[in-house]
């Protein structure tokens, strides 16, 4: 057994024979040619050969990864079909006497690196295309027919790099994987396995004698198996079943609603860390944000995010979910999640230290700077803010008093924002699980934050190894307390939530439906699963 | 002659896609149609002459239209660049 590394471009699992495209010679002759005239025509005899058979790939593409994705051959056409490249061929041939093939050879150099030297990563990759017409036309002077997979079982393909026009003329029901050892993640080798979804690697630095070995390709490390052992293969053969059953799943849970059967409908929200994973609440179909953690836009920086910043951040978010909820919690930093030029002395139990609201309320211009860059995103969709670590009314009094100033200042700006953006604050302390009767008057939902709640209750720190074994997530004070949070949230007629990592705890679904958790938020990819154990509940 | 300018909004930029697009729209057209990068000039009609600026997201061009009915042509433009890029 053989572990080959590359970039993955598309996940999935796929096992079956390793097939290597050998690269056919294409070494280009030069000659000397006499009849320029002759040879010039060569040429536009050749392109129009070409053309037709672009416009038989562009329909092929069109049924198998429709008009967009197709859309590359039609371009393919339009660069044969310029005058610079076709003049750049013809005045080749009559400057220096030389056949077409090294004339379109030459010209398609020249133009690719016009490509290659742009810097873009997507323009680079664009020097493909132009080789891959070149190499068309020179294939066509050539008088050689265009190649085809040979072979009747599926395979995983192996290539140096492939080219769209390679790609596309496969027969798709025999491509298991492509792997290629150049290529980027801008390429459409890339594109189209996303399109046609089986797993893709670039980037694997192979030889040629792995050509019909036993193969298996890891799209989630970038591994290319080669000879797996009888271990491995039933390991892959269970991600494979895995797969396939989370694809069912996502086909037949997509666009229902998270309801039960007697009709209990549940807000089924997904927890995200930063905007780029609003795609994947968006693939999963959330029906909204139940946690944004704020902490990206302070981690990995130098200096403080400005106003500015953080708004763009929050409204690209908001727009994308397009009107569904998007809960922002305000910056919990300190703990677990340290900041430099935060300045914070070092503590001895960060965890019940100088952190998340704490610091907010000692340090309000950089609270106030957060809630403008909020309020300002709440003209674009629906947001709500969410305050970490609160203990104590006054806290929330405090914050309310805060947020007040931060409305006027914006409205005496003249800046819009939802007047009616709804506030509430993680339940993630006894304290406020034990008080959340009052609190329930002051805000307009509660989000139990089962982690910190869980470690609080039980005086259990998360990240001593050494407490794993008496470390019960099911524990009844901590099952007991939610409880509590969620009956004195509905007295005061709010809602209650779970954004832990319990929210995600399918033995404990039915249980929370039970309690009357009216939310639960959890990482995107259980969203479907949940909705399954939700609507099997009567 | 009729010229406007326009910032790409298109996160990919002219990307193959809307080039290849806009190469069709126009060589439909009868007027001249340039394109102007900072000084680098390719012509709309051309594939190579569009992809070939390189024109980025959050960059402007200036579209020049030239010919007869550049004024209809010119908003032809106007409205593919608004609608796809």
């Amino acid at each position: 057994m053989k572990k080959l590394t590359g970039k993955p471009v598309f996940s999935g699992t796929a096992i079956g024979r390793i097939s290597v495209l050998m690269k056919k010679d294409e070494s280009i002759k030069r000659a000397h040619i006499d009849d320029v005239e002759g040879e010039q025509s060569r040429v536009m005899t050749a392109k129009e050969q070409a053309q037709k058979e672009l416009q038989v790939l562009y329909e092929k593409a069109v049924q198998e990864v429709g008009e967009a994705g197709a859309m590359i051959f039609d371009v393919h056409q339009m660069m044969l079909d310029d005058d610079d490249y076709l003049d750049s061929i013809k005045n080749i041939i009559a400057l220096e006497n030389v056949n077409a093939e090294y004339a379109v050879a030459t010209t398609g150099d020249n133009f690719a690196a016009m490509f290659a030297e742009m810097d873009d990563e997507y323009m680079k990759a664009r020097a493909a295309d132009v080789q891959d017409i070149s190499s068309r036309l020179i294939r066509v002077l050539q008088g050689k027919e265009q190649a085809n997979m040979d072979g009747d079982d599926p395979v995983i393909v192996v290539a140096e790099d492939l080219a769209p026009s390679e790609t596309v003329q496969m027969d798709k029901s025999k491509v298991l994987a492509f792997v290629t050892r150049f290529g980027s993640s801008n390429s459409h080798t890339a594109i189209l396995a996303r399109t046609m979804n089986i797993p893709a690697l670039i980037t694997v630095d192979y030889d040629e004698s792995i050509n019909g070995k036993m193969g298996v390709v890891d799209g989630k490390t970038g591994w290319l198996i080669i000879d797996p052992d009888e271990e491995t293969l039933s390991h892959y053969r269970e991600e494979q079943r895995l797969e396939e059953e989370k694809r069912i799943l996502l086909r037949e849970m997509r666009g229902k609603e998270t309801v039960t059967k007697s009709g209990k409908k549940i807000k089924l929200y997904a927890n995200i860390g930063s905007p780029s994973d609003v795609a994947s609440v968006l693939q999963n179909d959330a029906d909204g944000i139940g946690l944004f953690r704020s902490e990206f836009i302070y981690l990995d920086k130098s200096n403080y995010p400005t106003e500015e910043e953080q708004f763009q951040a929050y409204k690209a978010a908001v727009q994308n979910m397009a009107g569904k909820t998007v809960i922002i919690r305000t910056l919990d930093i300190g703990a677990d999640k340290q900041v430099d030029y935060f300045g914070m002395d070092k503590e001895e139990n960060p965890a019940m230290g100088y952190r998340a609201i704490r610091i907010c309320l000692d340090r309000i211009d950089l609270f106030k700077t957060q809630l403008r860059a909020l309020f300002r995103a709440s003209a674009f969709g629906k947001v709500a803010i969410m305050y970490p670590m609160i203990i104590s009314v006054s806290e929330v009094l405090q914050i309310k008093k805060i947020v007040e100033e931060v409305k006027a200042e914006l409205r005496d700006m003249g800046i819009l924002f939802d007047e009616e953006l709804e506030q509430g604050i993680m339940i993630e302390t006894p304290a406020a699980a034990m008080i959340s009767d009052l609190l329930a008057k002051e805000v307009d939902f509660f989000s139990i934050g089962t982690n910190d709640l869980t470690q609080y209750t039980l005086a259990i720190d998360r990240q001593n190894a050494k407490l794993d074994p008496i470390y019960d997530a099911h524990h009844e004070a901590v099952l007991r307390m939610i409880q509590m949070v969620v009956d004195n949230a509905h007295k005061e007629g709010i809602w209650a939530g779970i954004c832990g990592e319990l929210g995600a705890d399918q033995e404990l679904t039915e249980r929370f439906v039970e309690m009357g958790v009216d939310e639960l938020s959890v990482t995107p990819t259980f969203v479907l699963p949940i909705r399954k154990v939700i609507r099997d509940i009567e | 002659m009729v010229s406007f300018n326009y910032v790409i909004k298109d996160e990919l930029g002219i990307h193959a896609r809307p080039a290849g697009m806009l190469v069709k729209e126009a060589g439909a057209l009868t007027s001249e149609i340039t394109l102007d990068k900072a000084g680098k000039k390719g012509s709309a009609k051309k594939i190579f002459g569009v992809m070939g600026l390189g024109v980025k997201c959050g960059e402007e061009i200036t579209v020049t239209v030239e010919g007869d009915s550049e004024e209809a042509d010119a908003a032809v433009m106007k409205a593919f660049f608004e609608n796809n890029l």
